[in-house]
C-alpha cells in the first residue's frame, strides 16, 4: 500500500526535497563533464571545424569580383544574363576598373575572372593603369584601349564572376564549364582532367587496400599465433618502418627500385636481365603503388593483429573435432572472427591512400598523380584556393558516402581497431 | 609620482629610440638565408648600428598577406619570389618604393639600366637572379649542339629528367623548336604556339622523369638514372663543386628567375627598411652574395666583383646565371603571362601528362 500511495516527499537533512537535490546534484555532475571537455571542444571548433568550415566556403563563394567592382555588379544584377553591355555598362565598368586600380584591387578583380576565362588578367591591371584617363563614350574608348573589353565572351566571364555565390569551381573541378548561353558544356577534350584522376584515385586506393588485406593478414596471423616472445620481436619489424620518417621510407624506394637502383643492378649482374632491359619501376605507377603499400600497411596489420589475438583458439578446434576440414575451419569458423579487424583496417587503408599526395608526388612520374597533387597544386601554386575547396569537398562527399556504403553492408559497430 | 612619472617617459622614449635601431627582415632561411646574413645583415649592423633581427618562413608571402589583412605588421623587409610580388603590389600589401633613388651602379651605370631585366618592379627589388637549365653528365654523353638535341632521342638517346611543370618545360620545347627567346611568350599565348610546344614534348615523353622537388634533379643525375635533366643552377653547382659529380651545364636558353626585397604595406620602420634595401642591393653586397651561394647578382655591374667561393678555390663567375658569356640566349621568365595562363596550360598540361 505505502508503495503505491505517493506520500510526504522525501526530504533531505538541510530540508531539501530528494527529487530537487538530486536533479541539482545532476546538473552540477553534468556541467563538470561539460567543462571538462570544453577545452578539447573549444579546441576542435577553433583549429578544426571553424577553417575547414571556412575552407568549404570558399567552394561555393569568391566575392573579389563584387567587392571591388560594385557599379557593373548592380549593372549585371539589374539586367537579363546575355544582355549585350551598353554605354551605362562601359561607363559602370570604366569607373569601377580606376577605382579598384587606384584602390590596388584590380589584381584580385583579373585574378577571378581569368579562372573563367583564360588570358584575362593582365587585360584588367593594364586597362586599369589607363583607365582614369578614359573619356566618354566609354562604349568607345575601353574597346580603342583594348579590343577585347567588345567580346562577348569577356562579358559573359565578368557576369559570371560577379555572382559571389555560385557553383562555378564546382563545375571546374567536374571538369564543366558555361558556355555563352549559360548553358552547362564539357571542357575541350585536352583540358578533361579532373574526373579521370578522380577515378585512378579511387581506383589506385581500392588496389591498394586489396593487396595490404591479402599480405597483411597472413603477417597479422603469424604475430597472432606465434608465442608473444617471439611475436614481439617479430612486431618491431612490422613497427620500425611504421616509425621512420615517411620520405626516407619513399627515397628508400627510389634507391631501390630506380633504373639503375638494387635491384635492377642485381638482375643484370646475375644475367637475368640485359643491360637495356632494366625493369621500369619507379617513377610510374607501380612506384607509387608500392611505395604506398609499404607505408600502409601497419595500418592493415595492427588493426587485425589485435583481433586475431583475441579470438579463443578453442572455436576452430571444435570445429575440426566435428569433422570440418582446414579450409572450412577457416572459411565459416576463423575468417567471420577476423571482420572487425578487416574492415577497420581497410577503411583505415583507404582513406589513407585517397588522400595521399607526397609519395605520388615523388615517385609517381606522369602516370602516378593523384587528385591530392592536383589540390595541393592549386593551394600551392596557382592559389586558386576556391577550387582547392571544391576538389577537397568533391573528395570529402565521395569518402564520406563509402563511409555510409561500408555501414550499409558491413556495419560501422563491427568495426574494432584493437 | 611625478619622478616616476619623468623616468617612465624618458624610458619609454628611449624604448622607442631603441627600436627605430632596429629592423626585421623575412627570408626563406636554410643556405639561402645563411648567404643573406653573411652579404647584407652583418655588413649593415657593422657599419650603420642598426640590428637586422632575421626571421624564417617557407614562403614568406603567406605571412605577409596575414599580417597586412589583419593590420599587425611586425616586418620591415620581405623577400619575395616575382610571382608574389606582382600579387601582392596588386593587391595593395606593398609599399610603393621610390625606385629612382636606387644607387647607381659601382661602374656609374643608372640603376634602371644595370638591372637584369625584369629585377624591377614598382614594390620591389630584386637581389639574385637564379635559372633553370639543363645539365647533363659528362661521361655518359658529349654535350648538346642545341636546346633541340634534348627533344631528339636518336641523336642522345636515354632517360632525360624535366620539371613536373607546365612552366619551364614549354619555354623550353619552343626554344628547342626554333623560336627565338624574345618571341617565346607571344608565341605560347596562341593555340597554335601552345600545340607546338606540345608536339616537341610528344617526341621525348616515353623517356621523362618527371621531378618535383627541386633536389631530385641533381640527384636523378647523380644516380645514372638520367643523362640530361633540367634544373636550378645551385643545385648542380652544389654537386658539382662540393661532391666533384660529372656533371656540366647546358647555359644556352636558360631561364632566369629572381628574388626581390619589399617592404609590406604598413611597416612598422619602413624609412629604415628602404636604407636597408638601397644598401643591400647596390653593386657591391648583390656581388658579395655570391660568395656565399652561386646565385647570381641582379645587376649587371656586381659580375666584375663577383671573386671566389667561400671554397677559396673556385672562380664563381662562369658557374653563375649573369656571367655575360651565360646569359647569352637566355629567357627571363614572364610573370604576367603566367598569371594570365597558370591554370589553363597546367591543366592541358596535367591532361597531357595522365593520357
Amino acid at each position: 500500500m505505502t508503495g503505491a500511495n505517493p506520500g510526504p516527499a522525501a526530504i533531505t537533512v538541510d530540508g531539501v526535497p530528494l527529487r530537487v537535490a538530486l536533479a541539482r546534484a545532476g546538473r552540477r555532475g553534468r556541467l563538470r563533464a561539460f567543462l571538462l571537455v570544453a577545452p578539447l571542444l573549444a579546441f576542435i571548433l577553433v583549429s578544426f571545424v571553424v577553417p575547414i568550415g571556412q575552407m568549404l566556403f570558399r567552394s561555393v563563394h569568391n566575392p573579389a569580383f563584387a567587392a571591388n567592382m560594385p557599379r557593373i555588379t548592380a549593372w549585371f544584377a539589374a539586367t537579363r544574363p546575355g544582355t549585350g553591355p551598353d554605354e551605362a555598362a562601359f561607363a559602370a565598368l570604366a569607373a569601377d576598373l580606376a577605382e579598384a586600380a587606384r584602390a590596388r584591387t584590380i589584381g584580385v578583380v583579373g585574378t577571378r575572372v581569368n579562372y573563367e576565362m583564360a588570358g584575362t588578367r593582365s587585360l584588367f591591371t593594364a586597362t586599369g593603369r589607363k583607365a582614369a584617363g578614359l573619356a566618354p563614350p566609354y562604349a568607345e574608348s575601353l574597346p580603342a584601349a583594348d579590343r577585347a573589353w567588345a567580346d562577348p565572351a569577356l562579358w559573359g566571364a565578368m557576369r559570371i564572376a560577379s555572382r559571389a555565390l555560385g557553383p562555378e569551381f564546382y563545375l571546374a573541378a567536374v571538369d564543366r564549364t558555361r558556355a555563352e548561353d549559360g548553358s552547362i558544356v564539357p571542357v575541350p577534350p585536352d583540358r578533361r582532367i579532373h574526373l579521370a584522376l578522380f577515378a585512378r584515385t579511387f581506383a589506385l586506393s581500392l588496389a591498394i587496400t586489396l593487396i595490404c588485406l591479402v599480405l597483411g593478414f597472413p603477417v597479422a596471423h603469424l604475430l597472432a599465433t606465434l608465442p608473444l616472445r617471439r611475436s614481439n620481436l617479430l612486431m618491431i619489424l612490422v613497427l620500425l618502418p611504421f616509425w621512420t620518417s615517411l620520405l626516407v621510407r619513399t627515397t628508400a624506394w627510389i634507391a631501390i627500385l630506380q633504373g639503375q637502383g638494387v635491384v635492377n643492378s642485381a638482375l643484370v649482374g646475375l644475367g637475368i636481365l640485359a643491360e637495356d632491359g632494366r625493369l621500369e619501376m619507379m617513377y610510374n605507377r607501380t612506384g607509387t603503388i608500392v611505395a604506398m603499400l609499404h607505408i600502409l600497411l601497419p595500418f592493415v596489420i595492427l588493426p587485425l593483429y589485435s583481433v586475431m589475438r583475441s579470438i579463443n583458439p578453442s572455436y576452430a578446434r571444435a570445429a575440426r573435432s566435428l569433422g570440418a576440414t582446414s579450409w572450412t575451419t577457416f572459411r565459416r569458423i576463423y575468417l567471420p572472427q577476423t571482420l572487425p579487424g578487416m574492415g577497420a583496417g581497410a577503411l583505415l587503408v583507404f582513406i589513407l591512400a585517397v588522400g595521399y599526395y607526397i609519395t605520388p608526388a615523388l615517385v609517381g612520374g606522369a602516370s602516378g598523380q593523384l587528385i591530392s597533387n592536383m589540390i595541393a597544386f592549386h593551394m600551392q601554386n596557382s592559389l586558386n584556393w576556391s577550387l582547392a575547396a571544391a576538389l577537397a569537398t568533391l573528395l570529402l562527399v565521395a569518402v564520406l558516402l563509402l563511409y555510409w556504403l561500408y555501414d550499409r553492408l558491413v556495419g560501422i559497430d563491427k568495426m574494432k581497431l584493437g | 609620482m611625478r619622478r616616476l612619472m619623468i623616468m617612465t617617459t624618458a624610458m619609454a622614449g628611449l624604448a622607442t629610440m631603441a627600436a627605430a635601431q632596429e629592423i626585421t627582415v623575412m627570408s626563406f632561411g636554410g643556405a639561402y638565408g645563411a648567404s643573406q646574413m653573411e652579404a647584407y645583415y652583418k655588413p649593415y649592423m657593422a657599419e650603420t648600428g642598426v640590428k637586422v633581427v632575421s626571421v624564417d618562413a617557407d614562403n614568406p608571402a603567406i605571412p605577409i598577406k596575414a599580417q597586412v589583412e589583419a593590420g599587425n605588421v611586425t616586418v620591415d623587409v620581405v623577400d619575395l619570389e616575382p610571382s608574389d610580388v606582382v600579387r601582392l603590389c596588386d593587391e595593395g600589401a606593398l609599399e610603393v618604393l621610390p625606385i629612382d633613388e636606387l644607387p647607381d651602379g659601382a661602374d656609374g651605370t643608372p640603376a634602371r639600366e644595370d638591372f637584369v631585366d625584369g629585377t624591377l618592379y614598382d614594390c620591389a627589388v630584386g637581389t639574385i637572379v637564379y635559372s633553370t637549365l639543363i645539365a647533363y653528365r659528362t661521361d655518359r654523353m658529349g654535350g648538346l649542339d642545341s636546346t633541340a638535341d634534348f627533344f631528339d632521342l636518336a641523336k642522345i638517346p636515354g632517360k632525360r629528367g624535366m620539371r613536373k611543370s607546365a612552366k619551364f618545360a614549354l619555354e623550353l620545347a619552343l626554344m628547342a623548336d626554333g623560336v627565338a627567346p624574345a618571341d617565346v611568350y607571344a608565341v605560347l599565348a596562341t593555340p597554335a604556339g601552345v600545340d607546338r610546344a606540345f608536339a616537341m614534348l610528344d617526341r621525348i615523353k616515353s623517356e621523362v622523369i618527371w621531378w618535383e622537388a627541386g633536389a631530385q634533379a641533381p640527384q636523378l643525375l647523380a644516380d645514372g638514372e638520367v643523362v640530361m635533366t633540367t634544373g636550378y643552377n645551385g643545385r648542380f653547382f652544389d654537386a658539382m663543386v662540393s661532391e666533384g659529380q660529372p656533371f656540366a651545364y647546358y647555359w644556352p636558353n636558360q631561364i632566369l628567375d629572381f628574388n626581390l626585397f619589399a617592404i609590406p604595406k604598413g611597416a612598422p620602420h619602413a624609412e629604415e627598411a628602404w636604407k636597408f634595401i638601397q644598401y643591400a642591393t647596390d653593386t657591391k653586397h648583390l656581388a658579395l652574395q655570391a660568395t656565399y651561394i652561386s646565385y647570381g647578382p641582379a645587376r649587371r655591374s656586381s659580375a666584375a666583383m663577383v671573386g671566389l667561393y667561400k671554397d677559396g678555390k673556385t672562380e664563381i663567375g662562369p658557374y653563375l646565371p649573369t656571367y655575360p658569356a651565360n646569359m647569352e640566349n637566355s629567357l627571363t621568365t614572364s610573370i604576367e603571362f603566367w598569371a594570365d595562363h597558370d591554370i589553363e596550360l597546367s591543366q592541358r598540361f596535367n591532361t597531357w601528362l595522365a593520357n
